[in-house]
């Protein structure tokens, strides 16, 4: 298929990964705790989004996995005093323990109960965190978790010049990056392809001879996993874990995030993290009642773009195109091949 | 003989737990059961039916004292407005995956939790007991408040005529024509749609009316929504998803289960029942009384 030469040719990735890089330079505070707060985010979407978009698997309670990332790298850096480069596998490992701990059952079950079955875990985690005031603080949570031990930036030119949230940002950006990275390998991979055709028909793969437990159990590990690396992030990056990461809306807040882009894009949760950061961020400066536009744009979305901002996206370009080509010549029947694909990309 | 009596209190008290829950889930696992919609908006409409039964009995106030024509105009907006939302757009998304059914009734959440907060502020709010129900008995040498026993009496009394309605009637045989087959039932004549937005307006007034009902022991409180759904939630899994029966049976062991689990752990109850959710669900996913689907 001839795409646009000169777009197709630039490795967009990279180029928003620098731009991305810059913001703390800039030198307004507000700007970094955004972009740090996007990139948590969408780490923590496109986590979800292995299980929602790839395999189709409907996980009501992925803020469980979050929360215990969280949770691990906040007691360790806090109460131990371990430093962030062992607290942060500490808690992605932790967090990949329980989802094969939880996964297990969970895969077991179809559709609504495995839906229900996750927001039982997640509550049972909620309700440890919630209750446990000795470890987790309770109710009062874990505040002042501390930044981790940035000092050797400060003899690096430009980095050292940074503020500690500044260079905290850097990390958060490269641990997310890197993690993004692997999860895109994992998705075009063999068994990322496997779990699409899980997705699209779990009986016929179960006919050719796949284990399909077994792979939806490898994804729900590595979703949550991921969902750990930014659950320790957040509680860095916030100062603080508290049991309200854990409750279950929560998991709905990510589920519209991943939506709201787009499921059939990998950077469709992304797009939808940076949108509903940055229209929380204006909307309660004008009005305290969030939640209201938030279930609003929920209804717009369901009604109007199932497909989200990316999927709406794409097939406008694909409509243009269309168009275009239709101008030049009839060419339809491939052009709608490539909508296809472009949907499905 | 005082440690009977205050297991008795205990047990009392589960049981008040018990009905109350009854009275929510059992709409919840209404529409389950026939629609299969998991509707997590269930809950806020159990918080709108608090509102406005407090505010009726407000402006009921200069005329009569009339907790129960408060409750009942409560029950009924709160049906009239689950009938509005099964028509205008839960009807668009019976076709579509669970995933956008979910999320249709959790903006639902939302927006109700957000309207109610503008419209009744966030600050507590109470209605006083009807008079009649002022009081308390002695039972076995624990106390017991009237309006509690009022509670269960009527979890016991939705139970029964619930059952007479499903089981003996004929709108009663529609719906659990409905639950079997929906395609069928329309292709034989009824009316599957209007049948739909009764079911759902029947549990909106359950849900109402339980919100209306809870008010003179629970202060009213925005986030009272998403804390009962997950309550209800659990008993009508433990239960099984869609079955009367197992609503009513899941509803007792949850009270139960909460009662003593406090004695036992304190800070573990809420543990307890969640706990008790995810092994019903990995053992029998279809609930202690359902059956299983497909």
């Amino acid at each position: 298929m001839k795409t646009n030469d000169l777009a197709s040719r630039i490795p967009w990735t990279l180029v928003v990964f620098l731009v991305a890089l810059v913001v703390p330079w800039l030198g307004s505070r507000y700007n970094t705790f955004l972009a740090t707060q996007i990139a948590i985010s969408g780490l923590f979407a496109v986590s979800l989004n292995l299980l929602l978009g790839t395999t189709g698997l409907v996980s009501f309670g992925h803020v469980a996995y979050f929360g215990i990332g969280a949770y691990v790298c906040g007691i360790l850096m806090k109460t131990y005093a371990m430093p962030f480069s062992i607290a942060l596998p500490a808690a992605a490992l932790g967090a990949a323990f329980a989802s094969l701990v939880f996964g297990f059952f969970c895969v077991r079950l179809t559709r609504i109960y495995f839906a229900m079955l996750s927001l039982a875990f997640s509550q049972i985690i909620w309700a440890i965190a919630y209750k446990w005031n000795d470890v987790t603080g309770g109710d009062q949570g874990l505040p002042d978790v501390p930044y981790p031990d940035l000092d050797w930036m400060n003899s690096i030119p430009l980095l050292g010049d940074l503020r500690i949230a500044g260079q905290f940002y850097v990390v958060t950006l490269v641990v997310v990056g890197l993690s993004l990275a692997a999860m895109r390998r994992i998705i075009n991979s063999p068994f990322g392809r496997m779990l699409t055709t899980i997705r699209e028909n779990a009986e016929r793969a179960s006919a050719i001879g796949v284990d399909v437990r077994r792979y939806e159990l490898a994804a729900f590990v590595v979703a949550g996993g991921f969902a750990g690396i930014a659950g320790a992030l957040f509680g860095i990056f916030s100062r603080g874990v508290f049991s309200d990461y854990v409750f279950w809306p929560k998991s709905a807040e990510v589920m519209i995030m991943t939506i709201l882009g787009g499921i059939d894009h990998f950077w469709g949760p992304v797009v939808g993290a940076a949108t509903l950061v940055l229209l929380n961020q204006e909307t309660t400066s004008y009005t305290e009642y969030w939640s209201f536009v938030l279930g609003t744009i929920l209804l717009v979305l369901l009604f109007a773009f199932p497909g989200g901002i990316v999927g709406g996206l794409s097939a406008g370009f694909a409509w243009l195109r269309r168009k275009r080509r239709g101008a030049a010549g009839p060419e339809t029947g491939s052009a709608e091949v490539a909508t296809v694909e472009v949907k499905r990309a | 003989m005082t440690d009977l009596s205050f297991l008795f209190t205990q047990f009392l008290g589960g049981l008040t737990t018990a009905m109350f829950l009854f009275l929510i889930a059992s709409g919840l696992s209404l529409v389950f059961g026939v629609m299969r919609v998991l509707n997590f908006a269930h809950g806020s409409f159990y918080m709108l039916g608090a509102y406005l039964a407090w505010q009726a009995v407000q402006w009921l106030s200069p005329l009569l004292e009339s907790f129960w024509l408060a409750a009942l105009f409560a029950a009924l907006a709160v049906a009239v407005l689950g009938g509005l939302v099964e028509r205008l757009l839960l009807r668009h998304m019976y076709g579509k995956e669970e995933l956008y059914q979910l999320l249709l009734t959790y903006a639902l959440v939302l927006i109700l939790g957000d309207a109610a907060k503008a419209i009744w502020g966030t600050q507590q709010l109470s209605v006083s007991r009807p008079p009649i129900l002022d009081g308390a008995i002695e039972m076995f040498g624990s106390v017991l408040p009237v309006y509690n026993l009022f509670i269960m009496l009527a979890g016991g009394a939705i139970a029964v005529v619930g059952w007479l309605i499903l089981s003996r009637s004929s709108a009663g045989r529609m719906v659990r024509a409905a639950a079997l087959d929906r395609e069928m039932l329309g292709a034989l004549g009824a009316n599957v749609g209007a049948l739909y937005t009764g079911m759902f307006m029947a549990s909106s007034f359950l849900a109402g009316l339980s919100g209306a009902l809870v008010t003179p022991i629970q202060s009213i409180v925005p986030g009272m929504d998403v804390e009962v759904i997950v309550e209800a939630f659990i008993v009508v899994v433990i239960g099984g998803l869609g079955s009367f029966w197992g609503t009513f049976w899941g509803s007792l062991i949850y009270g139960q289960v909460l009662s003593f689990g406090i004695l036992i752990m304190p800070s573990f109850s809420l543990f307890s029942v969640f706990a008790l959710m995810a092994v019903i669900l990995i053992v029998r996913p279809w609930g202690l009384f359902g059956k299983p689907m497909r």
